[in-house]
């Protein structure tokens, strides 16, 4: 094939750059711009003078821009808008009338400030759980074995009904005896699914009497400690039950296809909803045992809503006297939570019967130190404290039923009544944990001077102390007060003789003493702990309250320098020994670092505390480390890493890098970072010198270079080393370190033939050819400037790049290494011109090197007319059918940088751009659109100065017609 | 092709060892002989209830001796070589609500071991003190049961506290008369050694299926008990029986 010789256009650089440039039009004040920082403060004044525009008019035009996010804030949220009146059903049935009174009456609302119960879960089975053998008794047996009392003569109808409700499913009515914590928890889950499918397949029978029987375990205190845990349990399967119940009878009320709205009125359920109801009502008051019929029944509560307006305001005061019923005052208390929950759930306007429950189990208080209660206590062989905190989960969980937005008044009623009963130590702690913090924190003298007061066989001191505690983190006490608290609450936490128990509440109590004291105080607070948690190794079992420590402290001491003064910090962190844990807490640490550290530092303290938190870090990841763990480590070293300056003491900053590659060498993005860094390094020093380098300062620049040079190819990424060797060669270059640069040019262009053709990213495997043209053409643009070395060949670097990119084995049917070679034509061009498009300052390029010598430009154009061959000879190949659409754009492509960079009054090229036009259009695959875009280009090109051959050439481009 | 629909009405009473009898028996006729179009047929038709002479219609009301069942059976006769078709089905009746008002009837109580009777060992009881009260033994039928009850004090622990709701159907024949007393259902309102001074509540809904208004006629009677049975540790069972009037309003 001929081979077409290459002509580069003459470019004149600062022309073309003018002729270009956009023209800064300044901005009048006033005027719209969309970088323009916001104003918001004028925003609440243009919203009223404005009202009923959007907010997209006012947001431009003028100088007080509304801000869209605050906008947003002030109640005309177009999504909260759209929501509340896009439910057309929901607006039809609630009345005006209902509406008004809900808005007046905000009691009916729950807000988000009332903790769910979906919260206390986790958190009560967490806590109350034992090691004793539990037992299911799924069997109704208690009721046949005990019938003796009665006249026995039922009729059939009623036995066989009545036996019916007793057995659930054959053969499965059997005592389950010995079942461990997870045995037991299994089975009712089991039971709760088995729930569920009973219902889906329309056994209604059946899913009642599984709650039944569930419900009856709640009439079981053996194992007492798991009671809680228990109920937690059972009453999930509960509230599965109303959810079906309910569920089922609503959607008995659609109409015509019409659902009933939220907010319906009993009058607009129809019969059969209505006697469906009435049915399930029927059924659990015929339920004979007291605990599944009041569970089972406060299950379903708000199905009352089906039946009557007033339904529900009745039954709650029934179920609430109920409860009196049940004579065990641990199951009665729990019985009341139940209650409490539902009725929040379905009625919270309904105070009334949340305080009568409250009022209600104040009454039978006294029974808890009562001789059943004692007596089954010594049965079970549990003591006195720890059966009293089993009430706390239930009494919290009432007491803040209770205490949610009511008046202060009730509240001192409340505590009052508490006050005076004997053994309140119990009744104080739910007052504690439920009441809101500020009335406690108010009064915590009194609270403290109460909780000396109390019985020490009782309710356990320690968790009295922990629930002030957790007031007081949450609110403050009088000012007077605060090292009064502090110095009593200390001085019976510090003589707790079970660490446990010591550190459960000293957890607490470090959130009071950072948030208002100083360092001395927390010292003195650390220094207590580890006195207390190091013998016999007591830390080993508190490392969660522990780390809750630290994170506590780093919350309130952001100043590192003043935390690592706190001599106690880092002995303290001496106690967590193992390992995962110590690296949790040394990632909590840094993140806070990270998060708050404004300023560089290179205080001694701080470096020397943090390198050893990191190097802790560091040295935990192994061979089974996690990718997203070591990312996590990583960004939390480099975070550090950014943050040490010594200021202008360059050489002390560049020791301290060396260090820290010593230090943290098995993780690669730290070792980028720290080649990142020392690069910066180098820019610093050079800007220092204004690029004019001392000797000290070259030695110094080459140290860094050095650095540099000697730490990528311990690096794994190809393309971090690729990038880091371009990015550093280039670094080099522009402190005048002429070879050094080389080194790293060469060390790229030998590396890249070890580029493998798919690598993984994020865990999936990716065709590397994008990556690689992409760091290719940012090599090229570096190579423009890069000096001939004297003693090799002219274009040395180039010519071995295009030997590499030869040989590399590229992806059959791609057209990346065309591509490349487009590239290297337009690097080549540009190389040919007289002054090139940019330079490194003080750094002589090939165009000054040779002065545009015609030997230098008759070897430029050698490689081009090989690079032009080999594009050809690519093009050819491509004339195939699946191929010609590849053909057509790369042609049109080789078209586009011909215009761009060839001279067209070549004839030869001239001749050649026509043909590849023709080539482009040749087989109906070039987008009409383009080649008429194109067009218009070049006859716009031809009307400027030294174009005018251009006319010429667009008459010759035929464009293609469609039809 | 004549065919003849005709409808009977019976009532069936059952009395001990004695034949049921029929208190109404009316007939009607629903359609002329002819013939049915082809496909679905309804056909509307209401008859009053009458009864025979000066008997009275009492509600519907299945016990164990004493049974009160109202049926309606169609008959289609039709032409000699098909067989005549019939259907019985079984209707509710619910005597009209009376129109007099309850008078309530509060009943107070106390039972202590004194009170008790066929006790063999009185001084072999523990002591104990429990009073309460029923609102009234006059119940209307579609309301609860209600009352209050406190165990003012009780040496014994208390296991638990029940109502026990309890039928007496009586039956006269020839040979003097049959009494039979069944449990309908049992409602415990107390489970455990409950708080002494605090009352509990009384409460019982009657079972829609078991019960009717309280009936006395000539042949038969049915009527309504409540138990109050404590039950206290070990094994010490104490009942109170309060008869009630139940009624429907």
């Amino acid at each position: 094939m001929a081979v077409f010789p290459w002509h580069s256009r003459n470019r004149n650089y600062k022309a073309e750059f003018v002729s270009c440039r956009l023209e800064a039009v300044p901005l009048e004040f006033g005027d719209y711009h969309p970088l323009k920082p916001i104003t918001v403060t004028e925003s609440k004044t243009k919203k009223v003078s404005r009202k009923g525009s959007t907010s997209s008019t006012s947001s431009s035009s003028s100088s007080s821009v509304v801000d869209p996010l605050s906008s947003v804030l002030d109640g005309t949220d177009p999504l909260s808008m759209f929501a509340a009146s896009a439910d057309p059903a929901a607006l039809a049935a609630t009345t005006d009338n209902s509406r008004k009174k809900r808005d007046r009456d905000d009691n009916s609302i729950v807000g988000s400030d009332f903790e769910p119960w979906a919260s206390k879960r986790g958190e009560i089975l967490a806590r109350y759980t034992t090691t004793e053998k539990l037992s299911i008794n799924l069997f109704m047996g208690s009721e046949k074995g005990k019938a003796g009392t009665a006249i026995s003569a039922m009729s059939e109808k009623v036995r066989t009904r009545l036996e019916e409700l007793d057995d659930f499913e054959e053969g499965s009515q059997k005592e389950l005896l010995n079942l461990t914590q997870q045995d037991y928890v299994n089975r009712i889950e089991e039971l709760n699914q088995s729930l569920k499918d009973a219902w889906a397949s329309d056994q209604k029978v059946k899913a009642l009497k599984i709650v039944i029987q569930c419900s009856k375990l709640l009439s079981d205190t053996s194992v007492i400690q798991f009671y809680p845990s228990k109920f937690v349990l059972i009453t999930d399967i509960l509230d599965t039950f109303g959810k079906l119940v309910y569920e089922r009878i609503f959607s008995m009320c659609m109409d015509n296809h019409s659902i009933l709205p939220d907010h319906f009125s009993p009058e607009n359920v129809n019969d059969t909803a209505k006697e469906t109801c009435l049915n399930w009502f029927f059924k659990i008051a015929s339920i004979r045992e007291l605990i599944p019929r009041f569970y089972v029944e406060a299950s379903i509560l708000k199905c009352n809503k089906f039946l009557s307006k007033t339904g529900i305001s009745e039954c709650l005061p029934r179920l609430t006297c109920m409860v009196r019923g049940i004579g065990d005052p641990l199951v009665s208390v729990y019985a009341r939570a139940y209650l409490c929950r539902v009725g929040m759930e379905v009625a919270p306007h309904l105070k009334e019967s949340l305080n009568k429950n409250f009022f209600d189990f104040l009454l039978t208080f006294k029974q808890i130190h009562g001789d059943t209660v004692q007596n089954q206590l010594v049965l079970q062989g549990v003591e006195l404290p720890s059966y009293l905190p089993l009430y706390s989960p239930a009494m919290d969980w009432i007491f803040q039923c209770i205490s949610y937005h009511a008046p202060e008044a009730l509240l001192t009623e409340m505590m009052e009544r508490c006050k005076k009963l004997a053994n309140n130590a119990l009744l104080l702690n739910s007052v504690m944990s439920a009441f809101r913090a500020e009335f406690i924190a108010t009064r915590s003298m009194d609270f403290i001077g109460m909780i000396k007061e109390c019985d020490e066989s009782g309710f356990p001191k320690h968790l009295l102390f922990r629930s002030l505690g957790l007031n007081l983190a949450l609110a403050n006490p009088p000012e007077s007060d605060r090292l009064q608290i502090l110095n009593e609450a200390w001085k019976v936490i510090t003589k707790l003789k079970n660490p446990q128990d010591y550190i459960n509440c000293a957890e607490v109590w470090v959130e009071y003493t950072c948030k208002h004291f100083t360092k001395r105080e927390v010292n003195t607070v650390l220094a207590d702990v580890i006195k207390h948690m190091t013998p016999d190794r007591a830390f080993e079992d508190s490392y969660p309250q522990l780390q809750s420590i630290i994170k506590k402290v780093i919350a309130h001491f952001h100043d590192f320098s003043v935390l690592f003064s706190v001599e106690k910090f880092l002995p303290f962190l001496d106690m967590f020994q193992k390992e995962s844990v110590r690296v949790e807490v040394c990632k909590c640490i840094m993140e806070v670092f990270i998060k708050h550290q404004q300023e560089p530092t290179k205080d001694p303290v701080i470096l020397n505390a943090l390198l050893h938190i990191c190097k802790t870090m560091h040295d935990s990841v192994n061979a089974l480390t996690l990718e997203d763990e070591k990312r996590m480590l990583a960004y939390l070293i480099n975070g550090f890493i950014k943050m040490v300056s010594f200021g202008r003491d360059f050489e002390q900053q560049l020791s301290f890098y060396v260090e820290a590659r010593s230090m943290f060498c098995n993780l690669e993005p730290v070792l980028v970072q720290l080649i990142h860094s020392v690069n910066r390094l180098a820019m610093e020093t050079r800007k220092v010198m204004k690029g004019n380098h001392s000797r000290k300062t070259a030695a110094f620049v080459r140290a860094c270079v050095a650095y540099c040079f000697i730490t990528i190819p311990s690096l794994v990424g190809i393309f971090t080393r690729l990038n880091l060797y371009l990015h550093s060669g280039q670094v080099a270059l522009a402190n005048q370190c002429l070879s050094q640069a080389d080194a790293f040019f060469k060390a790229a262009i030998s590396l890249v033939p070890e580029v493998p053709k798919m690598i993984n990213i994020d865990g999936k495997m990716r065709p590397s050819e994008s990556f690689l043209l992409e760091f290719l053409c940012n090599f090229f643009s570096t190579l423009l400037i890069v000096p001939d070395h004297p003693e090799h060949g002219v274009l040395f670097l180039v010519r071995e790049l295009l030997n590499v990119i030869q040989d590399y084995t590229w992806e059959d049917n791609s057209d990346e290494k065309i591509r490349i070679y487009t590239c290297v034509l337009h690097l080549l061009s540009a190389m040919s011109q007289e002054t090139y498009l940019y330079h490194v300052d003080k750094v002589d390029s090939n165009d000054s090197l040779y002065g545009g010598d015609s030997k230098f430009l008759a070897e430029n154009n050698k490689l081009c007319e090989t690079v032009m061959a080999q594009i050809l000879e690519h093009l050819k190949t491509l004339a195939k059918d699946e191929a010609l659409k590849r053909q057509s754009s790369l042609g049109l492509s080789f078209f586009n940088s011909i215009l761009a960079h060839g001279d067209l009054r070549s004839n030869r090229l001239n001749q050649l751009s026509v043909n590849l036009w023709h080539l482009a259009q040749r087989h109906g695959c070039a987008d009409t659109r383009t080649m008429v875009k194109t067009l218009e280009y070049i006859k716009k090109r031809s009307k400027h100065p030294d174009m005018g051959h251009l006319t010429e050439l667009a008459l010759r481009l035929p464009l293609q017609t469609r039809t | 092709m004549g065919t003849a629909l005709d409808i009977k009405v019976k009532r069936a009473n059952k009395v001990y060892h004695a034949g049921p009898i029929q208190i109404i028996n009316s007939t009607i006729e629903m359609v002329k002989p002819g013939k049915f179009p082809s496909g679905r047929t309804e056909i509307p038709f209401e008859f009053p209830l009458h009864v025979k002479g000066n008997r009275v219609l009492y509600e519907t009301y299945h016990g164990v001796f004493v049974n009160i069942q109202y049926t309606l059976r169609c008959d289609m006769r039709r032409s000699l070589l098909a067989k005549d078709l019939t259907k019985t089905c079984e209707f509710i009746v619910h005597s009209a609500p009376q129109k007099r008002k309850l008078t309530p009837s509060p009943v107070a109580f106390t039972v202590t071991p004194e009170t008790l009777q066929n006790v063999k060992e009185r001084a072999l009881l523990p002591k104990f003190l429990i009073r309460g009260h029923l609102n009234s033994t006059n119940c209307v039928i579609t309301q609860p049961l209600t009352g209050e009850l406190v165990v003012e004090s009780s040496e014994a622990a208390i296991k638990s506290i029940e109502l026990q709701l309890v039928r007496v159907e009586t039956c006269g024949c020839a040979e003097g008369y049959a009494r039979d007393a069944t449990e309908i259902q049992n409602i415990q309102i107390a489970d455990g050694d409950v708080c002494r001074g605090l009352s509990v509540p009384i409460y019982m809904v009657f079972p829609r299926l078991f019960t009717c208004p309280t009936l006395e006629t000539t042949n038969f009677k049915v009527e309504f008990e409540v138990n109050i049975v404590v039950l206290l540790h070990p094994e010490h069972l104490i009942t109170e029986n309060f008869p009630l009037k139940l009624c429907r309003m």
